[in-house]
């Protein structure tokens, strides 16, 4: 029992002197890489780890290589508290990157903004998380202007007039785009036939699909996650359901297709860009992505190779003014991106620290989506 | 009315999904008296069993009943495997230990289970391939009655029959009812009684690797986490039909189903698991020992 004791104070000294190099500067990365969404802490972790590996391949920031690192918050809000709480105190970073959930980004903000730490988050669409204050930043549009966009392509180019709502309760990202779609369609003129919900990791959907027949929409709104949406497609199709199924940007994935297999084809959703885009930046971003993972990257890899490429870019600036690289400096320098022209389109923050660009709304064609329109903001 | 026959259907469905994971919990509890909750991630294991099977021969979209035959015995072999080794190296040790430090380990072991998924088999969901052709058997009115419906209760139902039969009417089963009486006593009489619960748990986690074939042909997708909620609802619904209880089990998962269909068709699909668990807590404030299970004084 001694021996245990000892060992439990002697462990945290080993733990605290990590070694400080110089010729490194340190970024950190919280993200949920385990637990029921590990899938979007690794893929965020994907995107970010390309864009920074190339900057050190090329390098790096004035002869100092950039070192990413990641810490995993199992997707817990509680977590993602105190991992931020490790990566500012003890690891020593000058800048954090993440989380893609809300909730998770909403626990670190006031940290980061506590000790003055820049925080930017690739994929955290609520507005309430660059509220906490001036050093958050976000690299992505806001969940108002996502699901008017689907709202306004659904009355608009589709021109439907009933429209079912399936919304997953637990997470604030898809409450907020059906909040936002409702008003926005309504407002429009069009009518709300039914607003039901489903929880993540549910596999049957029959129940809320069947009463959702019954209201006869000519669309059904699911602003979830590809994991669920593709259950939920293939069971609408099995209860002999035809309307039209619309998403946001957690459809993008090609596991959408390969669980949902047919019954996804035809539903459109509003995404970061379109693998379809001939834009050079997207190109050659989808070109490296495969070279190095051999897989397609999803929506979330491409918004945080876009977030770490604006990170660094400000890094770059603030190396280069006397008082070098601060987190006061950075914090500074990405108040003033502009016109980042990065893999999901140009990119520029407005005086909320919110990435300002535009949307498109693509339509699945099995594999590939099929880009239809673009929408500015 | 066409609704309520699709919402029956639904929730039959449903229901004999939790229902088969249900005899699994059922069976180790009726024996050792001891709940399992490393089983719901045994039948997580089985269905990657089954997914890395069919990559490995070439049979991902091969639908029929070789494909169904073939993955259904990788995965329960596999499972029934697994499910041995788990008792071997983790429960054994501490069968003469308090019945609370067994049940602690079993958590250790799903969350051991569930996590080890993460890093070896990856945390996104993968596609399960598909086994049988899905097709409407006949059209009631406007409601399809499909044929991986009626296949899934119908091994429900098979595998019911079968446990009552190996616990009832062999020499086996005689045996496992022994060592569930008394322990210490069975092994008096000559029963091996290492043997029969390497024995329980075998047959246990076999059924879950049944269930995890048939669950994956309903719904493809498959993940480490997958059996998280569903083995939540199988245990409730082995409590609620008298844990220990065979038939009871299916009972129980076919009420669960039911219930949790005609909550989301006619009241809330926010409440759905909120009421679907009233409904079980009604239940048991009434019949403390589930519906067929017998209530049996402790004696001191």
């Amino acid at each position: 029992m001694r021996r245990l004791l000892a060992l439990l104070v002697v462990l945290p000294l080993f733990a605290a002197c990590t070694k400080k190099n110089s010729n490194e500067i340190l970024i950190g990365h919280f993200a949920s890489m385990t637990g029921s969404e590990a899938t979007f802490g690794q893929s965020t972790d994907q995107g970010l780890r390309l864009a920074i590996d190339e900057l050190n391949a090329a390098g790096g920031i004035k002869g100092k290589k950039v070192h990413l690192i990641t810490m995993d918050d199992q997707g817990k809000a509680e977590d993602a508290a105190s991992v931020v709480t490790r990566l500012i105190d003890q690891e020593g970073v000058v800048a954090i990157l993440g989380e893609v959930a809300s909730s998770r980004s909403l626990a670190a903000a006031p940290i980061a903004q506590a000790k003055k730490i820049p925080m930017l988050t690739p994929s955290s669409t609520n507005p309430k998380v660059t509220e906490v204050g001036d050093f958050i930043f976000r690299a992505c549009f806001i969940d108002p202007f996502q699901g008017t966009v689907m709202a306004k392509f659904a009355r608009e180019n589709l021109k439907l007039k009933k429209v079912a709502v399936f919304r997953d309760v637990k997470s604030d990202y898809s409450v907020g785009l059906a909040d936002f779609f409702i008003s926005k369609f309504k407002e429009l003129g069009g009518t709300i036939t039914d607003d039901v919900s489903y929880q993540a990791q549910d596999v049957d959907f029959k129940a809320q699909l069947t009463q959702i027949k019954s209201t006869n929409p000519e669309a059904i709104y699911i602003p979830g996650y590809y994991t669920e949406v593709g259950l939920i497609a293939r069971q609408a199709r099995e209860l002999g359901i035809k309307a039209v199924l619309m998403g946001g940007d957690g459809w993008d994935s090609p596991k959408l297709s390969e669980i949902g297999a047919t019954a996804v084809n035809g539903g459109y959703f509003s995404n970061h860009y379109s693998t379809e885009s001939t834009d050079p930046a997207a190109v050659e971003f989808m070109k490296k992505f495969k070279e190095k993972y051999h897989t397609q990257p999803d929506g979330l890899s491409s918004v945080a190779y876009d977030a770490a490429g604006i990170l660094l870019q400000a890094i770059t600036r603030a190396a280069d003014t006397p008082a070098g690289i601060t987190p006061q400096n950075i914090r500074d320098e990405l108040a003033k991106t502009k016109d980042f022209h990065g893999a999901t389109g140009i990119i520029s923050f407005d005086d909320h620290r919110n990435a300002v660009k535009s949307a498109v709304v693509v339509q699945v064609k099995g594999p590939v989506n099929k880009l239809i329109t673009s929408v500015n903001p | 009315m066409a609704d309520f026959l699709q919402h029956v259907i639904n929730g039959i469905s449903l229901g004999s999904i939790y229902a088969l994971i249900a005899l699994g919990y059922t069976m180790v509890y009726g024996i050792l008296q001891f709940i399992n909750f490393a089983h719901s991630d045994v039948y997580m294991v089985g269905a990657f069993i089954a997914y890395f099977v069919a990559r490995a021969v070439g049979m991902t979209e091969s639908p029929g009943i070789e494909t169904l035959v073939i993955l259904l015995g990788a995965s329960m072999v596999g499972c029934a495997l697994l499910g041995v080794a788990i008792e071997r190296l983790a429960y054994r040790p501490l069968r003469k230990a308090p019945k609370i430090n067994i049940l602690i380990t079993a958590i250790g072991m799903s969350l051991f289970l569930e996590y080890f998924g993460q890093v070896v088999f990856g945390a996104d969901p993968k596609v399960f391939p598909s086994v049988l052709q899905d097709s409407v058997l006949f059209q009631m009115g406007t409601v399809p009655l499909k044929s991986l419906d009626i296949a899934v209760l119908g091994v429900t139902l098979v595998m019911m029959f079968a446990l009552n039969f190996l616990i009832y009417h062999t020499k086996i089963g005689r045996a496992m009812r022994a060592v569930s009486t008394n322990m210490n006593v069975a092994s008096l009489m000559g029963v091996n009684n290492d043997f029969i619960i390497s024995f329980t748990f075998f047959v246990g986690s076999a059924l879950a690797g049944a269930g995890s074939v048939l669950v994956g042909m309903k719904y493809p997708k498959i993940d480490p986490l997958m059996g998280m909620m569903i083995g939540l609802k199988a245990f409730v619904a082995a409590v609620l039909g008298g844990i220990g209880n065979i038939q009871g089990a299916v009972l129980g998962g076919l009420i669960m189903g039911l219930s949790e269909e005609m909550v989301v068709g006619y009241f809330s699909s926010t409440y759905r698991d909120a009421l679907a668990f009233g409904i079980l807590i009604v239940i048991l404030i009434f019949r403390p020992a589930g519906l067929l299970g017998k209530y049996t004084v402790e004696k001191v």
